[in-house]
């Protein structure tokens, strides 16, 4: 077997006195979607910032693309292929859904240095064409010019995703990218995230359940800190411990 | 929060008001006023100090209350090359730039590992150390200041005038003012002005915060130090009183009442608060009631400062 696009080894995190995760061992194969789920506090959203790089492990190890990033800060690892999408929406509220685009193309080393003082971004039509893709791709080609702030809740979230797909990932990390919306909307992002899957490997942290159970090729669970299994859906929702810890009667 | 644009009829404004600056040495020894081209000549060197601030802060969002440390560096920096024999402003200026950026380039590498309140003091901790340092200085003139020998040459021509001086001032400014706006609409401009807003979400997006940043401080830095060492030609002395933190509350003030972020906000702020100096200390010795007046009259009427009511930014 080839080595896994992300392996996160032996990774432990204490706050004062809880210790939010416990020795995780968890790896994403290149091309899958990986689901990680658990009940709220389990710790997804603290071990997505140590993937990410917003915070730094006690303890452990993570590898990404055959190079150990621990200690890599975040804009290193986004510029080494590993993009992220938020739980709580976060874009620039006072651009237009294109600027915002723009603006995480030309973060992209391969889009040339932004150290650069004297021609008006306006002019760089390249960079914007780029950037069009990238909105029509997650259906917000006739909001180009929108102002992001006034996008609804689900058109934002796909504007997050469209930013996060304009850094060219190996890996996506999505935490919770149907927080909020309605059943419409979700419904839409579940078809994108599908559309997504296609091309990029995944990481989907997320509530909804059908959602996970739909996307996800393996599924791991998180309970209190620390990993309690991990495999195919169907074996997930068989796992007796799972069912015991969290899951109840939604399986 | 949009990017920079500057305003339709921004462009033509500058042009007129260019034109009228030109002009204004000579109507002013037309009509015997010869002693207000050096009050001019201080307003600009305060517009071009005010506009470097605006670089830092407007664009940047780096609330620094140490600015002056940088703008007193230069005034140094050209007292020193005037006093060891460079007087030609060609070498003189950008080598005040160059000591006053590299100045600016140390204390950001430091007090850019701060946000918030901390970053304010420690900035403010920086220029309060280099004002005691050039107080004791007594090689250059402890608390007295080291005076200039003499005035700068410019390509080979003495500035001894007050209009030569003027000139060069409205140079420098006008340069600097191009390239802001430059600046503001290039890659760069949108990625710190893009910082100021959300930092976490540029890191996340692959950009090295943290050198953007610290480069645009440094940018800040020299040109503070620019008009330092202009400054210093116009008064005939580098004072350690010019590094002092109450000279970056004056400078804050400045683009607070023209307008952070506006391209013109340090000019406007400039001419407001330095003309309104001049006229009221004429009339009152209690003058700063007056501007007490006039920076509760901006915060209540017009939070985002003068020059708003002039221009939209975009919003």
């Amino acid at each position: 077997m080839t080595e896994p696009l992300l392996d996160v080894r032996q990774l432990s995190r204490r706050f004062a006195a809880v210790d939010a995760l416990k020795t995780v061992n968890f790896s994403v194969e290149a091309g899958e979607v990986h689901a990680l789920i658990g009940p709220n506090g389990a710790g997804k959203t603290t071990f997505i910032h140590h993937v990410s790089g917003a915070l730094q492990p006690d303890s452990g190890s993570i590898h990404f693309a055959g190079r150990d990033v621990t200690r890599r800060s975040m804009h290193q690892r986004v510029a080494a292929g590993m993009a992220r999408s938020y739980q709580i929406t976060n874009v620039f509220r006072g651009l237009s859904a294109l600027d915002n685009v723009a603006l995480a193309v030309q973060g992209r080393a391969d889009s040339g240095s932004s150290f650069r003082f004297w021609r008006p971004v306006r002019c760089e039509t390249a960079l914007f064409d780029e950037a069009r893709g990238y909105l029509a791709q997650v259906g917000l080609a006739d909001k180009v010019e929108t102002v992001a702030g006034n996008l609804s809740h689900g058109e934002q979230r796909a504007l997050e995703l469209a930013m996060a797909l304009a850094t060219q990932p190996k890996l996506l990390l999505l935490d919770e990218p149907m927080a909020g919306t309605g059943p419409e909307e979700s419904a839409r992002m579940v078809e994108l995230i599908e559309q997504l899957a296609r091309h990029v490997t995944i990481l989907l942290v997320e509530h909804d359940m059908a959602a996970v159970f739909r996307l996800a090729d393996r599924i791991s669970v998180l309970v209190n800190g620390q990993l309690i299994c991990t495999g195919t859906p169907e074996a997930v929702r068989q796992n007796a411990d799972v069912r015991r810890a969290y899951l109840g009667d939604h399986l | 929060m949009a990017f920079y644009r500057p305003a339709p009829y921004q462009k033509p404004l500058a042009g007129i008001l260019l034109l009228a600056l030109l002009a204004l040495p000579t109507v002013l020894t037309a009509f015997g006023q010869e002693f207000y081209i050096g009050f001019a000549t201080r307003v600009l060197i305060f517009a071009l100090a005010a506009s470097s601030l605006n670089l830092v802060l407007g664009f940047g969002g780096m609330f620094s209350l140490g600015h002056a440390a940088f703008f007193g560096a230069g005034a140094y920096a050209a007292a020193i090359c005037l006093n060891s024999g460079i007087s030609e402003a060609l070498f003189a200026l950008p080598l005040a730039m160059l000591a006053a950026g590299l100045f600016a380039l140390l204390v950001g590498a430091v007090s850019l590992r701060t946000r918030g309140v901390y970053f304010i003091m420690i900035t403010l901790a920086f220029a309060q150390m280099a004002y005691y340092l050039f107080v004791s200085a007594r090689s250059w003139g402890g608390d007295d200041g080291l005076p200039l020998p003499a005035r700068m040459t410019l390509g080979g021509l003495p500035l001894a005038g007050d209009a030569a001086l003027f000139y060069t001032a409205l140079g420098c400014l006008g340069l600097v003012i191009v390239l802001l706006g430059r600046l503001a609409e290039a890659r760069f401009g949108r990625v710190i002005q893009a910082i100021r807003e959300n930092e976490t979400r540029m890191e996340a997006l692959g950009y090295p915060v943290f050198r953007y940043r610290l480069l645009c401080f440094a940018l800040g830095g020299a040109l503070a130090g620019l008009a330092g060492a202009l400054l210093a030609n116009l008064s005939g002395l580098a004072s350690p009183n010019l590094l002092q933190w109450t000279q970056s509350g004056t400078l804050l003030v400045m683009l607070i009442i023209g307008g952070v972020g506006y391209l013109y906000g340090g000019v406007v702020g400039a001419v407001v608060l330095l003309g309104l100096e001049e006229v009221l200390a004429g009339f009152t010795l209690h003058w700063h009631i007056g501007l007490g007046l006039l920076l509760l009259g901006i915060v209540l009427f017009a939070p985002k400062g003068v020059a708003a009511l002039f221009g939209k930014r975009h919003d």
